[in-house]
């Protein structure tokens, strides 16, 4: 049992589970699924379906994060690829020929990636911290994005686009298919290669990972690339969905959360072991509390507030000592007496 | 001993002392290459533009920045001990919305504004327990109060509000005329350099600043040292928030209303203020006076800007670009000296 | 066991008696006696593991004890942490220097006890309190240049005038001369000689038994977490005091100078040779050859740069002259990838923070380096399996566990993890910097006995340590260095310590090899 508990899924589950039964328990049409026309309808579709872009930008996020880096920069991406997806389908005047599409969404994500090697080039070659370094292209990009949409919010009408977003396939939503795309290619890549456990070396001890033959750089510039790479597709995804390229509004705050899905993961900012399975969990829970929010009644601006409270709570529940003061149930904050130190720290 | 020197020595003795000013001010270095841009984009202003150093200019330009003035003195304190703050734009926002409620409530100014002061305080005064006691990551335990503060913002309310306290306008309506060549001054102008001055004082004077250093410069060592490590950093987020409350107060005098959308991305522009002027992003290495030209090279950014008439959104781009140079340069400086020992 | 005569128990200044600290799984400390005097140097001495640090945490109070009681002046005393006691008059200057180095020196000298003037900080007078605190120790420097810009010697003793500071009749030196040179050692031990007088009573944790002999009065010997006993070191030899410390006879060391000895073939091509190797301002152009089977020694001072050169042999520097042959064909060693990928593994000097990967387990470090090289494509768990359980079993890794943290391991373990991620490459030519720092004799000898065994073997070897005994002991050849370049080869049967300090310090005419 103890076994089951000290997994690394354990704690971000619960959470999960718990949201889930709260909801059900207020709502019970929470959990109801329809089928209308061939297709799933229900909260829990939605949120399979919304969680998408969050979906990809958090897979791209947990890579960078491990290499103990931040990617602060995703939402001004999706940005660009938006704008840069959108002005060539409205300039090309055909905005349904699946050719035209191709190449615009290949172009956006190919945006995408350069940003993403951008950043990579600025943190692995050039040593710059990675919160100042994304946080240039964070500052800039939107700009950029704003400059290719002419100032203008570019609206297209093109349903094969809008399919994307809003279609379903064999009765599930076509965008849940890109989130379980992207999953199986990030997990199988890292886990399936040695990738995954070089990541990992990286984000424990670059100097160490380097000394033993390591290609840091190379990895760390990956993950860059990737967090750029999977930015892009969300944009496609988030542009399908509102069909049209907002270069303000396009992935606002979801670097926020996104890393906050990481985190509820279960892996830790401060770099090494990562878990894309808890980012899976992460993400759902995190659209599962957006989804509480909205039904609550809670107006979405006033959302942040709940977001800040499921903040506190998870980084208590995975702080040690807030874990050791509850479970000693000791009144005063200002543990004075000498600690015992564990088994971690007699090394010497 | 000869009164005159032989060119060596004297090279010897110029080099010796250029060293020696090295080993005591390095930190000092990168606020210089701030105030040098500064000073590079106010003479290519001018001789671009030809009309643009006029006392109404320079003047506009504190007016129209101090609320970022203040926040990056409170930035300032938390960067220095090598934490984050990403809450203050959304906190000057809140205590913004409200003290215009309050006012709108009846409430007199010389109650709302410290009240507001004291909300900001106690934001930070959260973060700073999340920090330091609960060993939360800075930037996690500020996004936390960032969320908290925007969503409050919009439980006071939805829409803007106007603010038509006459105490709080007349901050940002009164311009106090100096020289009378058309220099000018507000007393929100006054507010932020009085702030900037305690700032400086704080840190240079105090045990409480000189701990922030110590801090930043190596925790543990500080800890060990016997210093109050987890009292000032305490004290440096609630700085921080005072700030961002004080911050509230200008900025709302300067808008004249509350607006729940306020201050988006502004601790972006602070933190890239607090970054030019040199303070490292890594802590114990900076100075108030750094950020405060930081704020100025944003503001002139957003002038020429202006000036040029061309999109607003440039100005990001700018700020960004410049901080990407600094960023670069500060990597180089930092690399050649440590491969040089 | 031999528990202290009365004499000295009776006027002790720091009196811990019976001190037990158990953690999960074992006992660290078991019923361990200290008596401090004050006016005596103190040595504490006794393997990795035998509680050194634990004793001296125990002692400050960042560690609770589970039995026995610490008196202090006659008063029992318990302190809440490093900084509680300071305030009580025992100070501790841990190895790492715990100071801050972004701040000036006479800052950190005073810090927290700046002089006021009206509620704020008199500069100038805290920095002239702080000259004469330095003063009084014989050190003159600049107290307003920031600390960073000093060696860790200055440091140090910054670090020992900020004792004298908070008014210290207790100071505790943990493993203070590990970083420092001969001259500076000498520095230091002046000014512990000058604290003594002065009635301080000094803790000296060191495992240089030449230096224990030099300064020490009495000293506490601790194996196992157990007390073996308390004697004045007038009263005891080298050998006695290492058989007090290891608890068996010494003939594995003295079994290796075996090595020296040995006939190496320097007919054929050299595994490595490197001509005219350097790097502005790091080291000046060098000429090293390494024939196969063959241990090259690489000695100096600290500073003197043999680890800046071994880096540019392994590839994790690059050199900007000269260049490499590796076994006679030219390589360029761009990083360590390519290094390892001509055969040659290099083992840092700094295991904690370029060696070790924490919180993976000893199998994840000991198959990084394979795996690197491997790239993309995994390794088969059977094979990873094998290679981990023949290096644990082949080096004596304790605990034999492949599933165990590597960071709860002894610096000793550590090592021969570390080890084996060099070993598993099957490098031609393995470089150790000071692989024996900072771990017990025990481990010491077990590596020291592998590196001459792998030699023997075909392996060739360049080993770096500070301790010439080391050294001379292990090489066929030294090259010796100073100030940052190459000043001559010697052959190890030819010359004892003496001789190569002489050599050092006079250039001596031997030339090259």
């Amino acid at each position: 049992m103890s076994a089951v508990v000290k997994h690394r899924l354990f704690w971000p589950l619960v959470v999960l589970l718990a949201l889930i039964l709260l909801n059900t328990v207020s709502r019970p049409s929470f959990v109801s699924i329809t089928v209308h026309d061939g297709r799933l309808y229900g909260s829990l579709i939605d949120v399979l379906r919304n969680s998408a872009p969050l979906m990809l930008v958090a897979l791209g996020m947990t890579l960078v994060i491990a290499t103990r880096g931040i990617d602060l920069s995703v939402g001004a991406i999706m940005a660009v690829s938006g704008a840069v997806a959108l002005t060539i389908i409205q300039d090309s005047g055909d905005a349904a020929n699946p050719a035209v599409l191709a190449v615009a969404i290949g172009t956006a994500v190919g945006a995408g990636l350069v940003c993403g090697l951008w950043n990579g080039f600025l943190v692995a070659v050039l040593g710059i911290q990675p919160i100042i370094a994304t946080l240039v292209l964070m500052l800039a990009g939107r700009g950029i994005a704003l400059l290719i949409t002419g100032g203008f919010i570019t609206t297209i009408n093109s349903d094969p686009y809008k399919f994307m977003a809003q279609g379903y396939v064999l009765g599930l939503p076509f965008a849940f298919y890109v989130s379980l795309a992207a999953i199986a290619v990030v997990a199988l890549v890292e886990r399936r290669t040695a990738l995954g456990m070089l990541t990992e070396a990286v984000g424990i001890n670059p100097e160490a990972s380097r000394l033993a033959g390591v290609r840091a750089r190379g990895i760390i510039w990956g993950a860059y690339a990737a967090s750029g790479l999977l930015a892009g597709f969300a944009g496609i995804l988030y542009s399908s969905n509102i069909m049209a390229a907002d270069a303000n509004a396009a992935g606002l705050y979801i670097e926020l959360d996104a890393i906050l899905a990481v985190v509820l993961g279960g892996t830790s900012l401060a770099g090494g072991t990562f878990s894309i399975a808890g980012t899976v969990v992460g993400v759902f829970t995190i659209q599962t509390l957006k989804s509480t929010i909205t039904f609550l009644g809670v107006p979405p601006a006033v959302t942040p507030v709940f977001m800040a409270a499921v903040v506190v709570v998870v980084v208590l529940v995975q702080s040690r000592r807030f874990r050791r003061w509850v479970g000693l149930l000791a009144a005063s904050l200002r543990a004075r007496s000498p600690r015992r130190p564990d088994r971690a720290e007699v090394a010497s | 001993m000869t009164t005159t020197q032989t060119a060596p020595a004297r090279q010897a003795r110029v080099a010796g002392s250029r060293r020696r000013f090295m080993t005591r001010h390095a930190s000092w270095i990168p606020v210089f290459a701030a105030a040098a841009i500064l000073v590079a984009m106010v003479v290519g202003a001018q001789l671009y533009f030809g009309h643009f150093l006029t006392p109404r200019l320079v003047s506009s330009i504190l007016l129209d920045n101090s609320y970022l003035l203040i926040l990056a003195v409170g930035m300032t304190f938390v960067i220095l001990t090598g934490g984050i703050d990403l809450s203050v734009g959304a906190v000057m926002s809140f205590t913004g919305m409200m003290g215009a409620s309050l006012l709108r409530a009846g409430l007199p100014s010389s109650v709302t504004a410290p009240t507001m002061l004291a909300a900001g305080a106690l934001i930070g005064l959260g973060i700073g327990v999340l920090v330091q006691y609960f060993d939360v990551q800075p930037f996690i335990a500020s996004l936390a109060g960032m969320f908290l503060a925007r969503g409050l913002g919009f439980v006071v309310s939805l829409e803007s509000i106007k603010v038509t306290d006459s105490s709080i306008l007349w901050l940002q309506g009164t311009r106090l005329h100096i020289g009378g060549s058309g220099w000018y001054v507000t007393p929100t102008g006054i507010l932020a350099l009085l702030v900037v001055a305690a700032g400086a004082l704080l840190l240079a004077y105090t045990r409480f600043g000189r701990t922030v250093y110590a801090v930043g410069g190596n925790e543990q060592s500080a800890r060990l040292m016997g210093l109050p490590v987890a009292r000032t950093k305490l004290l440096a987020y609630v700085v921080s928030g005072t700030c961002a409350g004080l911050a509230g107060v200008v900025f709302t005098a300067y808008t004249g209303a509350a607006y729940p959308l306020n201050g988006i991305g502004t601790e972006l522009d602070t933190i890239a203020a607090v970054v030019i002027g040199g303070t490292l992003l890594t802590g114990g290495s900076g100075f108030v006076v750094g950020s405060m030209i930081g704020v100025l090279v944003y503001g002139m950014i957003k002038t020429v800007i202006n000036f040029l008439g061309v999109d607003q959104s440039w100005t990001r781009i700018t700020i960004g670009a410049l901080l990407l140079v600094f960023v670069v340069v500060q990597r180089v400086i930092v690399a050649r000296s440590a491969r040089r020992r | 066991m031999s528990h202290p005569d009365a004499e000295a128990t009776s006027d002790a200044l720091v009196a811990m008696r019976g001190i037990t600290i158990q953690f999960p799984g074992v006992k660290a400390l078991d019923d361990v006696d200290l008596h401090l005097r004050a006016g005596e140097v103190h040595a504490l001495m006794g393997e990795n593991g035998a509680g050194k640090s634990t004793l001296i945490k125990a002692l400050t109070g960042e560690y609770a004890v589970d039995a026995g009681t610490i008196t202090v002046a006659g008063e029992p005393r318990v302190f809440h942490g490093t900084a509680d006691a300071q305030g009580a008059g025992v100070s501790t200057v841990y190895q790492e220097v715990n100071l801050c180095s972004n701040l000036s020196v006479g800052e950190n000298v005073m810090l927290g006890h700046e002089l006021r003037r009206g509620g704020r900080i008199d500069w100038r007078t805290t920095h002239r309190a702080a000259t004469q605190h330095l003063e009084n120790l014989g050190v003159a420097i600049d107290t307003r240049t920031a600390l960073g810009t000093h060696s860790i010697a200055v440091q140090q003793l910054v670090a020992i005038s900020r004792a004298m500071v908070t008014d210290a009749k207790v100071l505790v030196l943990d493993e203070p001369t590990s970083s420092l040179d001969r001259g500076e050692v000498e520095q230091l031990f002046a000014v512990m000689r000058d604290l003594r007088a002065r009635g301080v009573a000094i803790l000296f944790v060191s495992h240089f038994l030449d230096q224990v002999f030099e300064i020490a009065d009495r000293c506490t010997v601790l194996r196992n977490g157990r007390l073996v006993g308390e004697h004045a070191v007038a009263s005891l030899t080298p050998g006695s005091l290492v058989q007090l410390m290891l608890g068996r006879e010494l003939d594995t060391l003295e079994a290796l100078s075996s090595v020296a000895d040995r006939h190496v073939d320097r007919s054929g091509t050299p595994v490595l040779r490197a001509t005219g190797t350097g790097r502005k301002g790091v080291i000046e152009p060098t000429d090293v050859d390494v024939y196969p089977g063959e241990v090259v020694g690489i000695a100096g001072l600290l500073g003197s740069g043999r680890t800046e050169l071994a880096r540019l042999l392994a590839g994790a520097d690059h050199a900007d002259s000269g260049q490499i042959e590796v076994k006679g064909k030219a390589a360029r060693l761009a990083n360590p990838r390519s290094a390892i990928d001509h055969g040659i593994a290099y083992s840092s000097e700094d295991r904690r923070a370029e060696g070790i990967l924490g919180d993976l387990t000893v199998a994840e470090n000991i198959v990084l380096g394979i795996q690197a090289r491997r790239g993309w494509r995994k390794l088969r768990k059977s094979e990873q399996d094998a290679v981990v359980a023949e290096y644990i079993a082949a080096l004596g890794v304790r605990p034999a566990s492949p599933n165990a943290l590597i960071r709860n391991l002894s610096g000793g373990n550590q090592q021969k993890v570390l080890l084996a991620r060099w070993l598993a490459t099957a490098p031609a030519l393995l470089i150790l910097d000071e692989p024996t720092r900072g771990i017990d004799v025990g481990a010491k000898a077990d590596i020291q006995r592998k590196v001459a065994e792998l030699s023997e073997r075909g392996l060739s070897v360049v080993f770096i340590s500070s301790e010439l005994e080391e050294v001379l002991r292990l090489s066929q050849r030294i090259v010796v260095m100073r100030d940052r370049r190459k000043i001559g080869e010697l052959a190890s049967h030819d010359v004892d310590v003496d001789a190569v300090i002489d050599f050092i310090a006079h250039e001596g005419q031997e030339g090259a090899a």
